[in-house]
């Protein structure tokens, strides 16, 4: 079987003024893959996610985001990814019903399309009870299964995940795994960071990023032989460790 | 002697629309190191907001180092030192400025403790001149606890100190309080986190409002009702699905790189013979028994809560 | 007093490391004196008036022309009858109208005095009272050049009216205004922002959380605040004073003293208003759409009070800066003492208390 790269990234490289956020990284990540994208704070993972998703201009190198470049096709880009982080995803002032339209409509979808993946999706998360209340009184953890799959109501290539996890119940959390390795089965590729290493185990690759640099980059246990470690969690914390910067 | 009591203090908001807390009862010794194990949303912050004398509970009552929360909060607030979830520090202001600030609201001057926060200001005082806004995740924290430390609080109330924090600043943070505990100070530290709670003497698993358990956490994964194993094949999504299929299993949940199951009662077979995975052809099937640990046991007292409340 | 003084220094730090409060804080009241100062002694071009001319004498004329030739003004057209007049008004773009009459010139010679009537639109007041002005210049001017080449002294009586707005608020009346305007919306944007940016920040939980008396907070939010007022204060009267020639009658003295009573009245307001909000988007709304329009509408230095409704002028008395705006005009440009302001003095010192008094009870002590 032909794998398909999607995101490629050759010596991409972010300097504010004398300091390198992200400091010449490469790599690849193929379709359908779930790319883990670790690294301790400040390490240079928002500033990199930044470029990738035509947010941020990089100082120089070369990334292609599902055949697009960065620095010149931002915008086709956009509407063949999705976005969904911690902080932000859905508006809490509105219905489920509300924000599945709104995005779905941002991103393009047709009245029918529309209309199917809404009802689709209000179906798969059981919601349909629910359909009309406001997503500001949803669990946490709702919110954020619901988040991500309006982040891939357009079906883009790729779907950026920042710690979409954080502080969701542990059976959520679970769930909202499950319903990751569907998208990607589907073919999405997946491109997440989060602080929880067992979650690092569930991806296919990870890249461990260490003062702008990718440290390592390889199959969780691929990593874990690599650095005879017994867990994910003694790979991170070796790896960062060696952090100089503060 | 109980540094902090809590007896069955329930809290809601919007007009009793949204119960934050029911019925929590728990009580913490001098000394000791307690922590609120809970997702967001389970009502960690409306209890430490109570016993910190910020918010008044709706029924129950709450003492903290032999005072009543409502009627003697002014002596509370001599006494303990709180760290909220979110950086609560001055950003404009730097590093020492901060300390310096926070000492003298609580009538004390940084020289007076400063054995006590000496070693974690060793590692600020490089930056004791950058605004507080601009330091890494990790050194916010640690300026945070200094500021909460400065006047030898009787308790320490953490709320998710370590949320948002990478694994290396973590680790950091724990040995801080393991020292801290030498000091005979009482810590109250919450978290979602669920491999943290080893690090604490006792917990309290808290969800939606309510406490699912209170022990230590080796007690805790000893109640654990039900033999695990850990399974993993090379496809492990369709691993999970398969298990769940089966109606012998249980449960089934991934962990890392493993899943964890657990059979309903009564199956007698050695579930390394039997055909627990269905039609499809897995390879590289690994299994062996494990302990539980806690985030297995959350999760348990998490469905059987559920399944009772329904 | 040590923890008091701390915290007063902190507050310092925070004003002066931050441009937009920097900017609020001096960048406002130099705009509002600007936009205020600039649109009152703006130089008005090419206004168009009318002249009714029932004279038609060489006197007349030659003034005309005068005013024909002068850049402030463009002479529509000429008319001979009064009846004229409100019909010129009508048409919208006239300005003023200026009526020789009869034995204009006759007058002149024989009495050494005659009399022309300048009727101006003083719906736009400003508008009205400059070009008025600007006649009088040009009438002046020429009664002396007549002065000089003919023996007797001879006097040209301009007699104006105002139409539509006969008392005429003028210039300098705009200035106490916008100094009661300024004073309450900075000051009150201040405070209530400081606070609930403590409250947004997380800080207030800790500071609620430590042994400090709540009290000890307002005031060291208090006190920064109040200096950083009177420095204004006195920014913006330095540049009344020499920038738009506002007249300094009274006391100085006093003048701070009663500005200080309304800076407490808004501290206040500030302390109630971070009170009942959560962000600082909503105290600064809260603050623009509470303070700005009551301020603008019931001080009486946009809007004739006079002229309101009787249930809007019952209103217009539990605005504070109605009475600030009264007591600075009788200061600065009557130049009256205490003993003629004591009334009002009072009415805002008793709003004062008041208000202070609300806030302070309603200052949490906890979160909710």
């Amino acid at each position: 079987m032909e794998t398909e790269t999607v995101i490629k990234a050759v010596d991409l490289t972010k300097k504010f003024g004398n300091f390198t956020a992200v400091d010449n990284i490469s790599f690849e990540v193929n379709k359908g893959e779930i790319f883990g994208f670790l690294g301790a704070n400040g390490a240079g993972k928002t500033t990199a996610m930044r470029m990738l998703c035509g947010l941020s201009k990089p100082t120089s190198g070369v990334a292609n985001i599902a055949g697009f470049d960065v620095y010149t096709e931002t915008e086709k880009i956009k509407s063949h990814i999705g976005y969904m982080s911690q902080k932000f995803s859905l508006y809490e002032d509105l219905t489920i019903a509300e924000n599945i339209n709104f995005f779905g409509g941002i991103y393009g979808l047709s009245d029918k399309e529309l209309k199917e993946q809404s009802n689709s999706l209000i179906e798969k998360l059981d919601l349909s009870k629910n359909a009309n209340k406001l997503v500001g009184e949803l669990p946490l953890g709702w919110k954020q299964k619901l988040a991500f799959s309006v982040a891939i109501i357009h079906k883009p290539s790729i779907v950026f995940l920042d710690e979409p996890t954080g502080g969701v119940d542990p059976i959520t959390r679970r769930q909202f795994w499950d319903m990751i390795y569907d998208a990607a089965e589907s073919g999405i590729t997946i491109f997440i960071t989060t602080h929880y290493m067992d979650e690092a185990e569930y991806c296919n690759r990870v890249s461990m990023m260490v003062d702008g640099k990718i440290a390592a980059l390889d199959s969780p246990s691929n990593l874990k032989e690599q650095y005879g470690a017994a867990t994910m969690d003694d790979v991170f914390y070796y790896l960062a460790r060696q952090a100089k910067r503060s | 002697m109980q540094d902090l009591i809590v007896n069955n203090v329930s809290k809601s908001f919007n007009k009793g629309k949204v119960k934050a807390l029911v019925d929590v009862s728990f009580s913490v010794e001098k000394g000791e190191l307690f922590g609120i194990i809970g997702p967001d949303g389970a009502g960690k912050t409306t209890l430490f907001r109570i016993l910190t004398t910020l918010l008044l509970a709706d029924e129950g009552m709450a003492t903290v180092n032999g005072s009543d929360v409502i009627i003697d909060y002014k002596a509370i607030r001599n006494n303990v030192g709180y760290m909220p979830g979110k950086f609560s520090l001055y950003q404009d202001l730097t590093v020492e400025e901060n300390l310096v600030f926070f000492a003298s609201i609580f009538n004390t001057t940084v020289e007076e403790n400063y054995k006590l926060i000496e070693d974690i200001y060793v590692q600020l005082e490089p930056f004791k001149n950058r605004r507080a806004g601009k330091l890494s995740g990790g050194m916010k924290q640690k300026l945070a606890l200094c500021c909460a430390l400065i006047h030898r609080p009787a308790v320490l109330f953490l709320d998710e100190p370590t949320t948002g924090v990478d694994a290396v600043s973590r680790k950091e943070f724990w040995e801080m309080l393991k020292r801290l505990k030498k000091e005979g100070i009482t810590i109250l530290v919450s978290t979602p986190y669920m491999d943290e709670a080893n690090l604490c003497e006792r917990i309290a698993l808290i969800q939606k409002g309510e406490i699912l358990s209170i022990d230590t956490p080796n007690n805790i994964t000893e109640q654990y009702p039900d033999k695990l194993l850990a399974v993993k094949s090379d496809n492990m999504s369709l691993l999970l699905k398969d298990l769940r299929k089966n109606e012998n299993v249980k449960s089934a949940f991934s962990f890392g790189e493993y899943h964890h199951i657990s059979f309903v009662d009564g199956f007698k077979n050695d579930p390394m013979q039997s055909d627990l995975f269905g039609a499809n052809n897995h390879t590289n099937i690994s299994m062996k028994p494990i302990a539980a640990t806690v985030e297995d046991c959350f999760i348990h007292l998490m469905s059987k809560h559920e399944v009772n409340g329904n | 007093m040590e923890q008091l003084i701390i915290f007063i220094k902190k507050e310092f730090k925070h004003v002066f490391r931050d441009n937009k409060t920097l900017l609020m804080l001096f960048g406002l009241p130099i705009a509002q004196i600007i936009l205020f100062g600039f649109a009152l002694t703006n130089e008005i071009k090419n206004s168009k008036i009318v002249v009714c001319d029932y004279a038609q004498d060489i006197s007349s004329i030659q003034i005309t022309e005068r005013i024909a030739s002068s850049k402030n003004f463009e002479i529509k057209k000429t008319i001979f009858d009064k009846e004229q007049i409100e019909e010129s008004f009508r048409e919208g773009d006239v300005k003023l109208v200026v009526v020789f009459p009869a034995n204009f010139h006759k007058d002149l010679n024989h009495f050494n005095t005659a009399q022309i009537q300048v009727i101006a639109d003083a719906s736009d007041p400003n508008t009205a009272s400059t070009l008025t002005s600007y006649i009088n210049n040009i009438v002046r001017g020429y009664q002396q050049e007549l002065n000089m080449t003919s023996m007797g002294s001879i006097k040209i009586v301009p007699e104006i009216r105002m139409l539509y707005n006969p008392e005429l608020k003028g210039s300098t009346n705009f200035v106490p205004g916008v100094m009661a305007l300024v004073l309450l919306l900075v000051c009150v944007l201040m405070t209530s922002v400081s606070i609930v940016k403590e409250k947004e920040k997380g800080t207030m939980e800790i500071l609620l959380v430590s042994p400090m008396n709540p009290f000890t907070v307002i005031i060291a939010k208090a006190v920064p605040y109040f200096f950083l007022s009177l420095v204004n204060l006195t920014l913006i009267l330095l540049m009344s004073i020499y920038l738009l020639d506002m007249p300094m009658n009274g006391s100085m003295v006093l003048l701070y003293f009663v500005s200080s009573i309304l800076i407490l009245c808004a501290l206040s307001l500030g302390l109630l208003i971070s009170n009942v909000t959560e962000t600082q988007e909503s105290a600064m709304l809260i603050t623009l759409m509470g303070m700005l329009l009551p301020v603008i509408m019931f001080s009486g230095f946009m809007f004739p009070l006079e002229n309101m409704p009787v249930p809007l002028q019952v209103i217009s008395n539990i605005v504070p800066s109605k009475w600030y705006y009264i007591i600075v005009k009788s200061i600065m440009i009557k130049g009256l003492g205490i003993m003629s302001i004591w009334k009002e003095v009072l009415i805002l010192s008793l709003m004062t208390s008041g208000l202070l008094i609300v806030s302070l009870k309603n200052f949490n002590i906890r979160l909710q």
